[in-house]
């Protein structure tokens, strides 16, 4: 399909992206990886004026260790966070969930920062950014500010970056050594999840970190089963019995693929699956 | 006739890779889309939002002055030139068929149906222009639902005064097939068993990879429709019968076609619309659809109720089956429309001896895309129906599917068989299918290990689905047409012209769309007429070039046009061999002819026939009398349907916690006959068998109360990729049954494998999970249904109206108001 005509602009740096998302405001809108700008274009969901393309700066791109935490800039591709040795070794979940995005090629034009300034409930990487505490680094015209992972996601769609600001990191706090897992719940493998848990313990359990997908309005926390399992022993009947909890507190969408009490049942037991392999039981 | 029956056959049988291959995967083709004339004007169509409305008024200003727009057109704007969509097949004589304008003036009946066109320089400014269209609605209740329609309080068509179509119905004991269903019906009631269950075909979508496109040229003393369709014959003819355009004027081409499943055996407005467009303008226009067009206004598939009525006596031996269809034509009678469930009437009783059976179908009307074919049209519901039928009755028998099945069936001696339908089944070998499948299934194994996973209460639960099926194909003898009311016949056309240099060229009506004709059919000329594989040519889908055919659909093409190819070969060579005689020197009767080449018995002398071709055009050395050409053309109607076969053995597993299902293993076992080229027909059993699991497991059209597609992206209409799927275990019976109706021996297998697998499926999950008191799972089997319908009894999960459909006499398994 044919999207209403825009104008394109592919700056090579933040500040000319700033610049022009501060002359056109809340008439443009920014390409990143495409794979929701596009659709949504084609379609005529939407129809901005001005399209401000990121992928000319190269900057954005690229992972990187920062002392406590390692850095994933916001243009690099799933493919590429999925693979690297410094998010494998210590922010494992997010391996596991840059995984699991759609397809192959979706993982490789997707973009970790564009999929997380999305905000789509069904994505992926959310839960797992929210359960590791992620810190998001948005410039503006007036410099860079950080948003932590609570404060990120507002509402379906929504986020804290303003109309003239940019995603340009988001830094990961290390986990080394911590067990991961992101169970992904689909009927087919291409489809967005119908529920997801994003789950890492640390030790077999000292303490779990646990975030589901599509649960909400927002990635949420399933802070009364990380609550229930800190401590506990990685036992089957005890991490089921703390996943029972897992679905307190959400208010998951009825559609096609399920009905929001199905859902509240998948996210428990699918919590105690991905815990579970976390914890590598 | 041919001594070429006596020799080895080189090329059938063989696994040629597909001649097409290589312009299809390298896009050195011209699909529809890629063609681009000078002056080529493009439209946009303005679709409905409202499922059913009065239109007030159009305002087509702004439209108009936006930038390049040539033109926007309404209906009002049209008079008897637009046309009009045909029903070709009216399935009673009181049939009540709504008038199908391709733009209706006044009233809409579907969301998507067209209102305007805008005519523009670019497809990019009609899309644009198309926006600015204002058009005023009058909203109208609509139907939405097959139980909605059957209570005729909302009218899809007012002026209809009712949602009923028509009725069609069959009784064995009316016809004399049989005996009265009824009667063994009560007779069970009293002293046997009787199954009752109600089945739902959800409707699908046949989602072609290749979008609709459709390009017309009027600046040439004929006027040229290119179009992505299954059918430019049919195409042609219903041109010239609705829009006043002699046929003779018109030529319509099918370029390289990708895919249609039964989704291009249309007759639809958007090529109806662009056709009057050129004429109006005198420019070439071209009209390509967006997927979400396609999704909504590309005729859907299936969409019945099926109530079902099965008895037996007490060891299980069936004694009649009674069929009651509801099944949903949309918002108009489309081409087959009607037509479709009826094509099922036939094979309900399989490959049974069912020794009465009634059958009723009931169509109607909603306000909804309108359906029509999709893969198996008809014969997949049926299938569906009788095998999931057979597998409760196994249960209430307390005996092994298979084993209920074999009580039943026609056993190998027994054919040729009548059946209860009145269907001459040809030959068979159920007996022999089943026992390959089981072997290469593990049958057995999977059995134990199924109640190993039992006994240990096991959260992943193993179920086996059997499907035994038969289908009619092949369509079809034109008099069984005639017969059915259908608008046109069954035969079909085929050509061979040998070239001056000694190639050949073969004209084919029948019009591929990705089935490989040009392989299979160069492979069964090689063969019959002697030559090279390669020097064979096949032409098609181009009325110029193929002037005749019935196009390609029902599994037909070379059951059909198959048969008729090898009889224009037989004629050439009977026209060769008077010219070889000649040219010989010598008695035509003491000629011989094999691979390619005749020879003077007990002498070293002869001419092949390359030779022949060139002497032929030489034209310097010929017997009185004869006419100086050896092309033929020859047309085939067939006398019989044929009747593949097959048993077909799936393994699921069952996540009882979550309902997730997985395939774990797949066996089919299709006899079809003579195979002329087993690369192509395990591609045909391979996609096939997808499309029907994809049934089972995924695809689901829903449209909302309103009567709005909900299902219209491919984020919610669900279709399976190679990542959702196994590989399948694709076996054939080692001495085939071969047709006795046509030369080559060949049964139908495009739709085989959608036929066989759904029921296959279902009954394997069912299977899985029967112990914990489920005995259905409604289409698609999502594993919030499954999950529902183990929960049911046990107040886990509370059970949704669909989930668990339960026979009650007057009462669809809907929900209320619901689409679907």
């Amino acid at each position: 399909m044919i999207p209403v005509k825009f104008d394109y602009l592919a700056p090579t740096s933040v500040e000319e992206a700033l610049s022009a998302l501060g002359e056109h405001g809340d008439e443009a809108k920014i390409l990143a990886g495409g794979q929701s700008l596009l659709p949504v274009l084609r379609m005529r969901l939407n129809a901005p004026e001005v399209v401000i393309d990121l992928g000319g700066i190269s900057s954005l791109r690229g992972i990187r260790d920062d002392g406590d935490a390692i850095v994933i800039g916001a243009m690099t591709t799933h493919h590429d966070v999925r693979d690297h040795e410094l998010v494998k070794e210590h922010v494992l979940l997010i391996s596991k969930a840059a995984a699991e995005v759609a397809d192959s090629q979706i993982r490789h034009r997707g973009t970790f920062g564009g999929a997380l300034a999305h905000a789509d409930p069904a994505g992926d990487l959310g839960a797992p950014a929210l359960a590791l505490g992620a810190q998001f680094v948005i410039a503006g015209a007036g410099g860079t500010r950080t948003v932590e992972a609570d404060d990120f996601f507002v509402d379906l769609f929504e986020t804290a970056i303003g109309d003239d600001e940019i995603l340009t990191e988001v830094r990961i706090p290390k986990h080394t050594g911590w067990g991961a897992h992101y169970e992904k719940f689909v009927r087919v493998a291409h489809q967005w999840p119908i529920v997801a848990v994003a789950a890492t313990v640390k030790g077999s359990i000292d303490e779990a970190k646990i975030g589901l997908t599509n649960m909400g309005s927002t990635p949420l926390r399933a802070r009364a089963t990380e609550a229930a399992l800190a401590g506990a022993s990685a036992t089957e009947d005890g991490v089921r019995a703390a996943a029972e909890q897992a679905a307190e507190g959400t208010n998951p969408p009825s559609d096609l693929n399920g009905a929001a009490d199905y859902r509240q049942h998948l996210a428990r037991v699918l919590t105690g699956r991905a815990v579970l392999k976390a914890a590598g039981v | 006739m041919t001594a070429t029956q006596d020799r080895p056959a080189a090329e059938i049988g063989k696994d040629r890779r597909r001649k097409e291959d290589q312009r299809l995967i390298t896009g050195r083709t011209r699909w529809t889309d890629n063609i681009t004339l000078p002056g080529m004007l493009h439209l946009a169509m303005v679709r409905s939002p409202f499922a059913h409305a009065n239109i007030t008024s159009i305002d087509t200003e702004a439209a108009k002055a936006s930038p390049n727009v040539v033109a926007v057109l309404s209906g009002k704007d049209f008079g008897e030139e637009l046309g009009a969509c045909i029903n070709a097949w009216p399935i009673t004589p009181d049939q009540k068929t709504p008038a199908h304008s391709p733009m209706p003036a006044d009233r809409v009946a579907f969301a998507g149906e067209i209102v305007a066109v805008v005519v523009a320089r670019t497809a990019a400014e009609a899309r644009d222009a198309a926006e600015l269209v204002d058009v005023e609605y009058d909203e109208l209740p609509a139907v939405v639902g097959i139980k909605n329609a059957l209570k005729d309080e909302v009218l899809a068509h007012p002026d209809l005064g009712t949602n009923k179509s028509a009725l069609w119905v069959f009784d064995s004991g009316e016809a004399g097939t049989g005996t009265d269903a009824e009667a063994a019906i009560t007779e069970a009631r009293a002293n046997g068993i009787v199954i009752e269950r109600e089945y739902r075909q959800q409707r699908l979508i046949p989602a072609f990879m290749e979008p609709r496109s459709v390009v017309v040229d009027p600046t040439s003393e004929q006027m040229t429709m290119w179009s992505a369709t299954q059918i430019p014959h049919i195409l042609r003819f219903a041109l010239a019968a609705t829009t006043g355009v002699p046929e003779s004027k018109i030529r319509v081409i099918a370029p390289d076609v990708g895919g249609g499943f039964g989704g291009k055996l249309q007759a639809t407005p958007e090529e109806w619309i662009a056709w009057a467009v050129a004429r109006r303008l005198a420019k070439p226009v071209k009209y390509t659809e967006t997927r979400s067009e396609s999704l909504m206004a590309a005729h859907h598939g299936r969409d019945q109720v099926q109530t079902l009525t099965l008895a037996a006596d007490k060891d299980g031996k069936v004694t009649g089956l009674k069929v009651h269809l509801d099944a949903d034509l949309g918002s108009y009678v489309a081409i087959v429309g009607g037509g479709v469930p009826v094509l099922g009437a036939f094979m309900f009783n399989a490959i049974y001896k069912f020794p009465a059976y009634r059958f009723e179908c009931q169509t109607v009307l909603t306000n909804t895309t309108f359906t029509d074919a999709y893969r198996g049209a008809g014969r997949p519901e049926a299938t569906y129906a009788i095998e999931r039928l057979m597998d409760e009755l196994a249960a209430e028998v307390g005996v092994d599917p298979l084993e209920i099945r074999e009580r039943n069936w026609i056993t190998h001696e027994e054919f040729p068989f009548t059946t209860v339908a009145g269907l001459e089944y040809d030959t068979g070998n159920y007996e022999a299918a089943t026992a390959k499948a089981k072997a290469s299934f593990g049958y057995d194994e999977l059995r134990r290990e199924q109640a190993e996973r039992r006994e240990r209460g096991d959260r992943v639960q193993l179920g086996i689905g059997v499907s035994t099926f038969t289908e009619m194909c092949g369509l079809a003898p034109s008099r069984v047409l005639g017969s059915l009311d259908y608008g046109a016949g069954g035969w079909e056309s085929a050509s061979v012209r040998l070239t001056p240099l000694g190639k050949v060229e073969v004209v084919t009506g029948a019009s591929a769309h990705g089935q490989g004709h040009e392989t299979a059919f160069s492979q069964i000329v090689a063969d019959r007429l002697g030559v090279p594989f390669e020097d064979v040519e096949v032409l098609h889908g181009d009325t110029q070039v193929a002037p005749k055919g019935l196009d390609t659909y029902g599994s037909r093409s070379l059951v059909v046009g198959g048969e008729a190819l090898v009889k224009a070969v037989d004629k050439v060579i009977d026209k060769a061999k008077v010219l070889a005689a000649h040219l010989l020197e010598a008695n035509a009767d003491d000629l011989d002819y094999a691979d390619g080449r005749f020879t003077v018995r007990g002498t070293d002398q002869g001419k092949a026939i390359q030779e022949l071709a060139t002497a032929t055009f030489a034209g310097h050395d010929y017997p009185e009398g004869m006419e100086l050409s050896l092309d033929a053309d020859a047309t085939y109607d067939p006398v019989n349907f044929n009747y593949p076969h097959g048993t077909h053995l799936c393994a699921m597993e069952v996540d009882t916690e979550t309902g997730a299902v997985k395939m774990r293993k797949y066996t089919c076992c299709d006899d079809i006959g003579t195979i002329i080229n087993p690369l192509i027909v395990a591609g045909q059993v391979h996609g096939g068998l997808v499309q029907g699991i994809a049934q089972a497991l995924w695809e689901e059209a829903v449209h909302d109360e309103a009567g709005t597609l909900v299902s219209g992206s491919f984020v919610d209409y669900l279709l399976p990729t190679s990542a959702d799927t196994i590989s399948f275990d694709v076996v054939h019976t080692d001495e085939p049954s071969i047709c006795t109706t046509n030369t080559l021996g060949t049964k139908g297998v495009g739709e085989a494998g959608t036929i066989a697998s759904t029921p296959a499926v279902v009954n394997a999950v069912v299977d899985a999970v029967r112990h914990l008191g489920v005995n259905d799972v409604q289409m698609p089997c999502t594993p919030e249904r499954v999950w529902r319908a183990i929960h049911a009894n046990d107040g886990d999960a509370p059970t949704p109206a669909d989930a668990m459909p339960h026979f009650q006499e007057g009462s669809l398994n809907q929900d209320e108001g619901a689409g679907a």
